[in-house]
């Protein structure tokens, strides 16, 4: 079965991410198939590369990021809900004059219809809201 | 061809969930027939009249007037909702169908494909 997971938490806000990560692994083990993830409103802050918590704590940014490179997942994240919560590739910050980016691959910006594109070709949507 | 219920459930302000499920209704417009349904809360985004300008919130809901022009004709809410928060659809700025409990069931199960915000 092909999974689009939606995250709209941020992480260490709510737990939704971390329910989020925990589902997607349990999906690959059960040997189905995640078509994309995609990241909306506060979802978006978990594809910020500057996180930094402390070394004995969870960073969710790695967590996804490792996830996605050993599974070759696409983790997609919304430009406008990005754009407005600072959360920027180096493409993003140019254009808009910001010091710096702080979005990298695996995690790549793009629009709703990749949210609307999951719906229609995944055969089961799973919203993790906060 | 699939079609798409958006759930909206948050209230308008204090979170940007109405707002970008709104966007994420738009969007869908545009690639597949979609429906929205107003559940709990969320009923409070058709309110009329309201007055965000000292919120320093943006009154995005004036937008659910041209869901028509988009194509989105099939907007849900539960009476019961409606009745519990002493609204009726004279304060709402579309009018959306009423449904009672077992109607709400029937329509969550005749979409393919639900986003909930």
């Amino acid at each position: 079965m092909k999974f689009l997971i939606v995250v709209q938490g941020g992480p260490y806000t709510s737990q939704a991410s971390l329910s989020a990560w925990h589902f997607a692994r349990a999906v690959l083990t059960r040997g189905h198939e995640i078509y994309r993830i995609f990241f909306y409103h506060d979802g978006v802050y978990n594809a910020n590369g500057l996180l930094s918590p402390p070394q004995d704590e969870v960073n969710l940014h790695e967590a996804w990021r490792l996830l996605a490179v050993e599974n070759d997942l696409e983790l997609v994240i919304c430009v406008a809900s990005a754009l407005r919560r600072g959360i920027l590739d180096q493409t993003e910050a140019s254009r808009y004059e910001k010091p710096l980016g702080n979005v990298e691959a695996p995690f790549i910006i793009s629009g709703l219809g990749q949210l609307i594109d999951g719906t229609i070709n995944a055969d089961r949507t799973m919203t993790f809201g906060s | 061809m699939k079609k798409l219920l958006f759930v909206q459930s948050h209230p308008p302000h204090g979170s940007l969930f109405g707002q970008e499920g709104l966007d994420a209704i738009l969007a869908g417009s545009a690639f597949i027939e979609c429906g929205v349904l107003f559940l709990g809360d969320g009923i409070y985004q058709l309110l009329k009249d309201q007055q965000t300008t000292a919120l320093a919130s943006k009154n995005f809901s004036v937008s659910y007037q041209a869901l028509h022009d988009y194509g989105v004709e099939s907007l849900f809410c539960s009476a019961a909702d409606l009745l519990a928060r002493n609204l009726t659809v004279a304060d709402l700025i579309v009018t959306p169908t009423l449904l009672d409990a077992t109607e709400l069931a029937a329509v969550l199960r005749d979409y393919d494909g639900i986003l909930d915000f």
